[in-house]
């Protein structure tokens, strides 16, 4: 049973990246929207929290929060909304830590 | 109220504001104007327009003290005090302008 | 008249978009300067990212409000704090951060900066010296 782990908090303020990615098992994806997106800029300190997992971020919210992609850290994928939607698609389930 | 420009029926707020900015065309000011019995020169047109550029460079309408000020630095001295901007729009340059100028209602407008 | 002015500080801790905080703060600081007030505003924690450079929202169909730190300065806003740990621990330099000028009226409008970079301890000092703090 695969998850999608969908977080909207930044990292810096909230806990819930983090719990998504303790929850995270082989297999599943851990996609960040809204402010959840900080959490894949490489020099961040909250990236750590991510390492190992497979990430995917929305290209519209980083855009719009002013992050460049090529800050973000390694193997971090970027998807547009059809991306999101083959992502829920692709997944047995998803799980949103709001 | 919807105001009728060429033709086109535009929706505005209580306050007379386009309700959208996209909606503006010259003609918008004209019909405005027309409804103050209110001719627009040259003069009038150089405010809007100055308000326009404001606009789409900094997202807000400006208040009339920082109005005032940048008209003064981009248009010259003369024209960048209250006495200049009141004779022209005497309800003043801020709300006024802003009106014809499709934009929202100056922010510190109070 | 001066010593009636009370020196005002607007923290601000939220990131852009995520909550309606930053804009709601904007707000408030644009209609605040129209009276006398000696007003700073300081950015820490996700607040440093509303001073991001390059926002787009356009996908995102958000109204992008990032254009409107510039006009700061023409509001007579002139005293902006960024805390540096907090641009650390997310990976920021003050390089990611929009420039923000105000120009002096009485020296022939020359340029001057807006940002000042400052420590959390160099920031507490700061916040000290003022009357009143608003929080967003």
């Amino acid at each position: 049973m695969s998850i999608l782990h969908i977080v909207n908090k930044s990292p810096y303020e909230k806990n819930s990246v983090a719990m998504a990615a303790g929850y995270a098992k082989e297999g599943d994806t851990v996609l960040l929207i809204e402010d959840a997106v900080y959490a894949a800029v490489k020099a961040g300190s909250a990236s750590a929290k991510l390492s190992g997992l497979d990430v995917s971020v929305l290209g519209s919210d980083l855009a719009a929060r002013g992050v460049a992609e090529d800050k973000l850290a390694d193997g971090v994928n970027v998807v547009d909304y059809a991306g999101f939607v083959d992502l829920v698609e692709a997944k047995d389930s998803v799980q949103s830590w709001l | 109220m919807p105001i009728e420009v060429n033709g086109k029926t535009l929706e505005t707020d209580e306050e007379g504001y386009l309700s959208n900015l996209n909606d503006w065309e010259p003609g918008v000011a004209d019909v405005m104007s027309k409804e103050d019995d209110l001719e627009l020169t040259e003069d009038h047109w150089e405010i809007i327009n100055f308000l326009r550029e404001y606009y789409e460079e900094y997202q807000i309408a400006p208040a009339v003290r920082v109005l005032t000020k940048a008209v003064g630095k981009k248009l010259g001295k003369e024209k960048g005090n209250s006495k200049y901007l009141y004779e022209l729009y005497p309800y003043g340059p801020g709300k006024q302008a802003c009106r014809y100028a499709g934009l929202p209602k100056p922010t510190g407008c109070v | 008249m001066a010593e009636d002015i009370k020196k005002l500080m607007y923290v601000n801790r939220r990131a852009p978009y995520g909550t309606i905080y930053a804009w709601e703060s904007l707000e408030v600081v644009l209609i605040g300067a129209a009276f006398d007030q000696d007003v700073s505003l300081a950015f820490m924690d996700d607040g440093v990212y509303q001073l991001m450079k390059g926002q787009n929202t356009e996908a995102a169909g958000m109204k992008n409000f990032s254009p409107t730190y510039s006009a700061l300065g023409d509001y007579e806003v002139t005293k902006i704090y960024v805390e540096k740990e907090s641009l650390e621990e997310r990976g920021l330099t003050l390089d990611d951060l929009q420039h923000l000028v105000w120009e002096d009226e009485d020296d022939d409008w020359a340029e001057r900066d807006s940002i000042h970079l400052v420590s959390r301890a160099e920031l507490a000092d700061v916040m000290a010296e003022h009357d009143m703090m608003f929080n967003f």
